[in-house]
């Protein structure tokens, strides 16, 4: 993975658009997180493969970044996403790690199923 | 005096901290006032304080908020544009700018109202502004109206410089608190409203702060 380069990934996001793609959109705090603080609540979730197909997406913000995906009846969105994988040229693989490289949130989307 | 003033913030609440103590003094003054809300902040997480609301009752509950806290101030005349909570950045810009374009032409207003689209914290307090910014720079400029800007980043004045205009509220607090606790989902603010006089109030809710936008 790398840091996110905007335009790359907006190439990308337009390259995508218009179909039906899987998606694999999820957030974690990690399963740790309310056992190494109490203050904190242990919380995780994901879709795995569910189909979309959007009409307009883009990304946005200065990075760490945001993703907007316009669907038929509503929205996907993603905030915090740092890096993606710049060698998948048919996929986008995009995440946002923490200062410790830890992964919080990532955001899939592919022809083919994940 | 203003004539009209068209408001255009992407949530319901944007109004109560900076700006509905002004928009009490206007309307109290013969202004007319429009207010219109991009979204309903359906992707709020705050749903109450105990809990009252969840995920699927909360834009019902917002709209509601909004509606009282527009009563509170005076405001007459809302309208909810339809837009969803955390997009307005990713919305198709020409469409913005139609919808708003056609709000201008309906109203004509003297002043509008946004929030600054660099130093407003939130992506679609900053992305409301420049929706705004960019229907009102398409205008000639003899027909364009004022452009006031809220903005409250920890350097917006250090970028901004000092804001140009400040209103003093300090007799408008009871609809200032008013229309802040309207919105009970997101706010609870502990204060009776027989301590609205109180100097403590005065200095922390008495005055509201805007930039004029320049369009050169």
């Amino acid at each position: 993975m790398q840091p996110i380069d905007q335009a790359s990934v907006q190439l990308v996001i337009d390259q995508l658009k218009d179909q039906e793609l899987y998606i694999h959109l999820e957030m974690t705090t990690g399963a740790y997180a309310s056992h190494n603080d109490d203050s904190k609540l242990t919380a995780s979730t994901f879709i795995r493969n569910g189909i979309i197909r959007y009409t307009l997406g883009s990304i946005e913000g200065s990075g760490p970044f945001r993703v907007g995906l316009k669907i038929n009846e509503g929205w996907v969105y993603s905030q915090g996403l740092t890096h993606w994988d710049e060698s998948d040229s048919e996929r986008l693989i995009l995440a946002g790690h923490d200062n410790e490289g830890k992964l919080v949130v990532s955001l899939q989307l592919s022809k083919e199923p994940f | 005096m203003e004539r009209q003033i068209l408001v255009v913030l992407p949530h319901p609440d944007d109004e109560c901290f900076g700006l509905s103590g002004t928009l009490a003094k206007r309307i109290s003054e013969g202004t007319q006032v429009t207010y219109a809300c991009l979204t309903l902040g359906e992707m709020a997480r705050n749903m109450g304080n105990p809990v009252f609301a969840n995920r699927v009752t909360l834009p019902q509950i917002r709209k509601l908020e909004l509606m009282e806290s527009c009563k509170s101030i005076g405001i007459t005349d809302v309208r909810m544009m339809g837009y969803h909570d955390k997009t307005i950045e990713f919305e198709d810009h020409e469409a913005m700018s139609k919808r708003l374009g056609e709000l201008i032409t309906e109203l004509n207003p003297s002043l509008v109202i946004t929030f600054h689209p660099l130093y407003s914290v939130h992506p679609d307090h900053d992305a409301t502004g420049a929706a705004v910014i960019r229907t009102l720079a398409k205008m000639p400029k003899e027909q364009r109206p004022t452009l006031h800007c809220m903005a409250f980043t920890k350097d917006c004045e250090q970028m901004l410089g000092l804001p140009d205009v400040k209103v003093d509220v300090t007799a408008f607090l009871k609809h200032k608190i008013g229309s802040i606790q309207a919105h009970r989902s997101q706010w609870q603010l502990p204060v009776d409203s027989n301590m609205v006089e109180s100097d403590a109030m005065k200095e922390r809710f008495g005055t509201e702060r805007f930039w004029t936008y320049s369009f050169e």
